[in-house]
């Protein structure tokens, strides 16, 4: 999930108040990817480093525009303390900015043109799912078919129990939940990449089944003892393709 | 889970054929579900779960091991209390309904507590009853061909449900329904469940699998494994935002 794509996607829809934004983008999203107020605090000004935000000058006035809590554990002068590691300049004039002010009188943000264009262009584009990122069940199971020693089928159940452990919690959680939409979809999307997994873990367990029986050549770990060897690997590994 | 054990399979085998030819459909199978509790059975094809589920109807018999409906034995009856314990215990769910063409939801309901002796009257009020549980009294004079596949398959889950019943067996429930109409039928099948039955589940959907408090998993007979009806530790149940 991008935190910079959605913050200036909220921001589009009027300009706010960084606690406000934080705050915004949990509600928004089902409050399932919570942000620390330091990171929201360093997107802003990262934003704003980029052209793509800009402050609102002093005196104009919001729609929704009241201030945040002051003792919530989230006001700007926290958020300095838990993003004083983000070494930006820009980050360190925020902060400066910031202190010089009461919580009545923070920093509100709004998009700029640029800002503008670039919240079209993302609702214009799909996701590119690019290069996949590291799984490390993925990882796991590609070394297991091949590591001497391992029960592939026992590492493949183990995952598949655990995953429809996840996959039931979820599920709990979707039949209890009302009807807020955005949790549903939020909840959705959880239970649908939960199902996938386990789908793939028995897909996994049939090419594992069918290479065992012969089809497509043996795995050097499905033999107990067996020390396996290149050929006997590369038979499998192609029919996992 | 607290309620009481509504079936119980303990060490159950079935095994079919004879010499070179068997086939061990179960081996060993121990069981139970409880009043309250929904079961999923998940495995390959071939791994045993319409054997377990038939077992635990009382349409067949295990080769060795006992299998319990309400404390009795299942299979050490003789074949006309076998039947009547399954009317009056056990309801079935398949994924193809298997409702009666030429009669309507309220007598598709109605006809198995007609079977069992109960007045015509009476059973229509059960029926109708029934059919209240489900949210669909109003298809209670249609034909299952004037129904959608949810509406016959909530029918299929009143009828399983109807009169003293309560066991549930339910064989791939929402294999014949898109996802949404899927997911509904479940919601009801967890809510009858929740309301007073026990549910056996066997189903290839881990979506709909993770409807029940527990999925066992079946492979060559054998139940190599369970979730158990705990939440996970990292669970989001302990971390939602909305508790």
């Amino acid at each position: 999930m991008s935190v910079r794509q959605g913050m200036l996607a909220l921001l589009a829809e009027e300009p706010m108040h960084c606690y406000h934004l934080r705050q915004r983008f949990e509600e928004r999203t089902g409050g399932t990817w919570p942000l620390n107020i330091g990171q929201a605090y360093t997107t802003v000004q990262r934003l704003v480093r980029d052209g793509l935000v800009e402050l609102v000058p002093d005196g104009a006035t919001l729609p929704g525009d009241d201030a945040p809590p002051a003792d919530d554990g989230a006001s700007p002068h926290r958020d300095e303390i838990s993003s004083a590691d983000d070494g930006a300049p820009e980050a360190a004039r925020g902060r400066l900015a910031t202190r010089s002010r009461s919580p009545q009188h923070v920093e509100r943000y709004r998009l700029t043109a640029a800002g503008r264009d670039e919240v079209a262009a993302w609702w214009a584009t799909p996701v590119v799912r690019g290069t996949p990122a590291r799984d490390e069940l993925a990882i796991k199971i590609a070394l297991a078919v091949t590591a001497p020693g391992v029960d592939v089928r026992a590492v493949v159940q183990a995952q598949r129990t655990e995953t429809m452990r996840a996959l039931r919690d979820y599920t709990r959680l979707a039949a209890e939940q009302g009807p807020d939409l955005t949790w549903a979809l939020v909840l959705d999307n959880l239970v649908f990449a939960t199902e996938a997994e386990v789908r793939w873990l028995d897909h996994v367990e049939a090419r594992i089944a069918r290479a065992e029986s012969g089809a497509t050549g043996r795995s050097p770990s499905m033999d107990a003892g067996s020390q396996g060897g290149p050929a006997s690997t590369g038979a499998v590994s192609g029919g996992a393709r | 889970m607290s309620g009481p054990v509504l079936l119980r399979l303990t060490g159950v085998t079935r095994v079919h054929g004879h010499g070179e030819a068997q086939v061990h459909a179960l081996r060993g199978v121990d069981l139970e579900v409880r009043l309250g509790e929904l079961v999923a059975v998940m495995g390959p094809s071939g791994s045993g779960k319409s054997t377990l589920l038939t077992l635990a109807g009382g349409l067949d018999t295990p080769s060795t091991g006992t299998v319990e409906v309400a404390g009795e034995q299942i299979d050490s009856l003789d074949q006309n209390r076998r039947a009547r314990l399954r009317r009056r215990g056990v309801g079935y769910v398949f994924q193809d309904f298997n409702l009666v063409p030429a009669l309507t939801a309220a007598e598709n309901i109605s006809l198995p507590r007609e079977l069992d002796g109960i007045p015509a009257r009476k059973a229509r009020r059960e029926a109708l009853r029934a059919l209240d549980d489900v949210g669909l009294r109003e298809v209670a004079d249609r034909f299952p061909e004037e129904m959608s596949g949810g509406q016959r398959q909530r029918v299929a889950i009143a009828r399983a449900l109807v009169g003293p019943r309560r066991l549930l067996l339910a064989d791939e429930p929402t294999g014949a329904l898109d996802s949404l109409t899927g997911e509904d039928v479940m919601r009801l099948l967890r809510a009858r469940v929740d309301a007073g039955a026990a549910g056996l589940l066997v189903t290839h959907e881990p979506r709909f699998a993770a409807w029940a408090d527990r999925t066992i998993f079946l492979r060559d007979g054998v139940v190599v494994d369970s979730t158990g009806d705990r939440p996970s530790p990292e669970s989001l149940l302990a971390a939602r935002p909305h508790a």
